[in-house]
């Protein structure tokens, strides 16, 4: 069943996105500069550069949140409080994404454009609201690689007179980098799809950025706002998008592949 | 620098049960001691006070009495780090890290301030010859430790142990997982070391305890629920030939544990 429906998604999209690859030309499609579709200019790399910046930004916050969230579940948290902390967790996983763009409208849009500068809504704003959204991936999967590091390690290293600090950063961490990594890579591929957060928060201006707070357009939130009323070419051209983003993720997915194989044989 | 472990009327507790109930013991300098015993009595939780490490694998561990080391009670104030530096300890499986053979020993001399890398070298080979391996390693200190097998990994532990200058080193039955033949290395390389270390080794081969020890501390709890007693110590010869306890005897004898 999952076969044949990905195998559908992908022949569809791509059937209904690859004439405008032909018409305007892979080159210009991927590196123009300019996304002016009802204009006739179809160049997405001001959307590609949104979106590798917002999820690069998410990556900084979420991503080593995250990962420190795993380290002091795994190992620091009493079990008291494991719990609690766990469930605060996936709660936060369970947070419809419209709610996370709602709370950066109201609250963190404010605090940026009172401290920071410019209209408050942009890449920075993006990323936070995606670094939060992205948190509970990384940490359920980073923990699970931390924890499964055999304790016998752990009692070694403590037996050797090391503290915490260095047994959990010098022998727990590198042994689960792997799993570490995996959990970095599913975060950033949550990142790149999410949608509707990022189109409440990041301005929608498919511009080429010269700061962080600036305005930009990614491809999801692109393809969702114009999907509304394009027609013609730019309908088309919002499929070309899709098949670019399918192709990011896949690539994604594959490098977990090779990361895995990788590890496994050094082992 | 070898020292002398004292334990003097001691009281363990995981929680609200008692584990050890009025141990008294002293364990010689230059000495192989071995615990042996049924499981359960309480031998391993004897073994882990000495580096204080009960109190990582369970919450809310208690000990009354004292424990001394080199007269000096670790259960006083002292330092865990420099605690743990000072008493090495090798596990029932071979444990080695995730690292490269040299990476394993170097790693405790390392954090411990030992900047140099000729100082690190020369550790290194000091102490996988004095755990009787460097000849098996020496072509391979980049290889990962992983790559051993078992008999030479767990000799790596002990070279990982020894390379931080231990007082004590403890030993939980280092040759449970272990066949014949690297099991018989493991013993013949406890025997050399004893002339620097103090070695408690917990075992549950009474033949292994007759091999290699000098002095023999049976335990035995009498049910589940009931603490730990020490029921005899003294010298190996005369625990396994004519013990003083018939409790000893009958448990040597096989009759039961």
């Amino acid at each position: 069943m999952a076969v044949v429906g990905i195998i559908l998604i992908f022949t569809f999209v791509i059937s209904a996105g690859l004439p405008l690859f032909f018409k305007v030309g892979p080159y210009r499609f991927l590196f123009g500069m300019e996304w002016r579709p009802t204009g006739g200019q179809f160049g997405i790399l001001p959307l590609i550069l949104g979106t590798l910046l917002v999820v690069a930004g998410a990556l900084v916050v979420g991503g080593s949140a995250g990962v420190v969230t795993a380290i002091f579940l795994s190992e620091l948290c009493p079990q008291v409080l494991k719990r609690t902390f766990k469930v605060v967790v996936e709660l936060l996983a369970g947070i419809p994404s419209v709610v996370y763009g709602f709370f950066g409208i109201i609250v963190l849009i404010p605090f940026i454009r009172s401290q920071v500068g410019g209209s408050g809504y942009g890449i920075l704003s993006a990323s936070i609201i995606l670094g939060i959204m992205i948190l509970p991936t990384v940490t359920a999967i980073a923990e699970d690689a931390v924890s499964s590091v055999p304790i016998d390690y752990k009692l070694a290293g403590l037996s050797l007179g090391a503290t915490d600090w260095q047994t959990i950063r010098q022998v727990i961490l590198p042994a689960a980098t792997g799993g570490i990594a995996t959990a970095l890579v599913l975060g950033i591929g949550r990142a790149i799809g999410e949608t509707m957060a990022v189109l409440m928060v990041i301005g929608n201006a498919p511009q080429i950025p010269d700061s962080l707070v600036k305005p930009v357009s990614a491809l999801t939130s692109t393809i969702a706002l114009d999907m509304a009323y394009a027609s013609g070419d730019h309908r088309t051209a919002l499929f070309a998008i899709a098949i670019v983003l399918l192709l990011i993720i896949t690539l994604l997915l594959i490098s977990i592949r090779l990361l895995h194989a990788r590890l496994g044989s050094a082992e | 620098m070898a020292s002398e472990v004292k334990f003097e009327k001691v009281d363990f507790y995981y929680g609200a049960f008692k584990a050890i109930d009025s141990l008294q013991l002293t364990i010689l300098a230059r000495k192989v001691s071995a615990f042996i015993g049924p499981s359960g009595c309480g031998k391993s939780t004897v073994l882990r006070m000495v580096n204080r490490t009960n109190e990582l694998v369970a919450e809310r561990t208690r000990l009354e009495g004292r424990v001394l080391i080199a007269d000096e009670n670790i259960y006083d104030g002292v330092d865990l780090f420099s605690l743990r530096k000072k008493v090495g300890m090798v596990f029932q499986r071979p444990n080695p890290f995730p690292k490269t053979v040299y990476e394993n020993i170097a790693w405790a001399p390392r954090i411990h301030g030992v900047k140099r890398t000729d100082e690190l070298d020369e550790i290194v080979e000091k102490s996988l010859k004095r755990a009787a391996l460097w000849d098996q390693v020496k072509n391979k200190l980049k290889s990962s430790a992983l790559s051993l097998s078992g008999g030479q990994q767990q000799r790596l532990c002990i070279a990982r142990s020894i390379a931080v200058n231990p007082e004590v080193l403890l030993m939980d039955e280092p040759t449970s997982a272990l066949d014949p033949r690297a099991t018989a290395r493991i013993e013949d390389l406890v025997e050399e070391l004893k002339a620097d270390y103090t070695i408690v080794i917990v075992t549950h081969s009474m033949q292994q305890a007759a091999r290699i020890s000098d002095s023999t501390a049976f335990f035995l709890s009498e049910g589940a629920g009931r603490p730990g007693r020490l029921i005899e110590f003294g010298e190996t010869e005369r625990v396994f030939t004519n013990p003083s306890s018939r409790l000893t005897e009958k448990y040597i004898t096989g009759r039961f544990g």
